[in-house]
C-alpha cells in the first residue's frame, strides 16, 4: 500500500534532482529555469500528496498559486533571457555582469 | 499489489529519470521534450491522488504553455550549447555529494514521524465526499468563497507577468517603415492634389 510517506520521499528526490541540476548547469540559464520548475514540481505533488491524506481541499488551491507563480516566472524568466540574447549574443551566465551596482 | 500501487511506482519511476535526463541531456530541445514528459506523469500521479483538477491543468499550462514556451526560446536562440557544458564534469563531484546529503537529511523523516492529535480539527477545508461533489466543484466552491482575494491576487501577477514579458521583448526598430493611420486620415487632398489643364501636343 502506498503511504503518504512514498509520496513525500518521491517529491525529496526530484527536489534534489532539481538542486542538482542548478549545481551542475551553472553556465546554462534555460537548463538553470527547467530546473526550477522541476523544484516547484516537487513542492506541488508534496502540497498534493498532503491534501489527498489529510482530506483538506487547501492543498490543490495552493497548488493552483505555485502553478500560478511558475507560469508567470517563466514567462518572465524566459523573455529576459531573449532580451539579454539580443544586446549580449550569448546566454552565458558568466556575462550577466552589466549591472555592476 | 494493487493497480493503484503499480501506478504510483510507474509514474515515480517515470517522473525521477525523466527529471534527471532533464538536467543531463546534452541538448536543451531533449532536456524541454523529457521535462514535458514529467509533467505529464505528474498529471498522472495527480489523478492518482484524487486532484483531477490541478492534473488537467497541469497537461493544459506546462504542457500546453510553459514547455511550448521553453522550446520555442531554445529553438529560437542560436547558441553552441557545447560550450556551456564544459564546466559539467567539474562541478558534478561537489554537486553530487551536496545532493547526497541533503537526500539523507530529507530522508530522515521517512517513517519516523506522526501526524498530531490536532492535525484533523486544524483543517481548513475538508474535501466533501466524492460521491457527491467532484473535486473540480469541490474546489470551485473553496476558491471562488474563501480564497478569492488570493485567487484574484493570482490573476493579478499573470497580468504583470504578461505586461512585463511583452515590455522586455518589444523591439523599437527605427529605420522600418510603418503605416501611420492618423496621418493617412489627417492629409487634406487639397494639398496633395493639383489638377492641371494639359493642352494637347503640349506636354507638361
Amino acid at each position: 500500500m502506498v503511504s503518504l510517506e512514498h509520496y513525500l520521499l518521491m517529491s525529496a528526490t526530484l527536489f534534489i534532482i532539481g538542486i542538482f541540476g542548478i549545481f551542475v548547469n551553472r553556465k546554462n540559464i534555460i537548463i538553470i529555469l527547467m530546473s526550477i520548475e522541476i523544484i516547484l514540481m516537487a513542492v506541488n505533488i508534496n502540497l498534493v500528496a498532503f491534501s489527498s491524506f489529510m482530506n483538506d481541499l487547501v492543498g490543490q488551491v495552493f497548488t493552483l498559486f505555485v502553478l500560478t507563480v511558475a507560469a508567470a516566472e517563466a514567462a518572465i524568466g524566459l523573455a529576459i533571457l531573449v532580451c539579454f540574447y539580443r544586446s549580449k549574443g550569448s546566454i552565458l551566465v558568466d556575462d550577466v555582469n552589466m549591472m555592476k551596482g | 499489489m494493487l493497480l493503484i500501487d503499480i501506478s504510483f511506482y510507474v509514474f515515480s519511476t517515470v517522473i525521477l529519470s525523466s527529471a534527471l535526463l532533464v538536467v543531463v541531456s546534452r541538448n536543451p530541445v531533449h532536456s524541454v521534450l523529457w521535462l514535458i514528459l514529467m509533467f505529464l506523469s505528474c498529471a498522472g500521479l495527480f489523478v492518482l491522488l484524487g486532484a483531477e483538477f490541478v492534473a488537467m491543468l497541469l497537461v493544459i499550462v506546462y504542457v500546453g504553455a510553459v514547455a511550448v514556451l521553453f522550446l520555442f526560446v531554445v529553438m529560437m536562440l542560436d547558441i553552441d550549447f557545447g560550450s556551456l557544458r564544459s564546466e559539467f564534469a567539474r562541478y558534478m563531484p561537489i554537486a553530487g555529494l551536496i545532493c547526497i546529503i541533503l537526500l539523507m537529511e530529507l530522508s530522515l523523516v521517512f517513517g519516523v514521524w506522526q501526524t498530531a492529535e490536532s492535525a484533523e480539527q486544524a483543517r481548513a477545508v475538508i474535501t466533501p465526499d466524492l460521491s457527491q461533489v467532484q473535486n473540480t466543484a469541490a474546489l470551485g466552491h473553496v476558491i471562488y468563497s474563501k480564497y478569492i482575494y488570493l485567487f484574484q491576487t493570482a490573476g493579478l501577477i499573470l497580468l504583470v507577468a504578461m505586461i512585463g514579458a511583452i515590455v522586455l521583448t518589444v523591439r523599437d526598430r527605427p529605420n522600418i517603415k510603418r503605416q501611420d493611420v492618423l496621418s493617412q486620415i489627417y492629409r487634406d487632398p487639397k494639398e496633395q492634389l493639383k489638377i492641371i489643364d494639359v493642352e494637347s501636343g503640349k506636354g507638361l
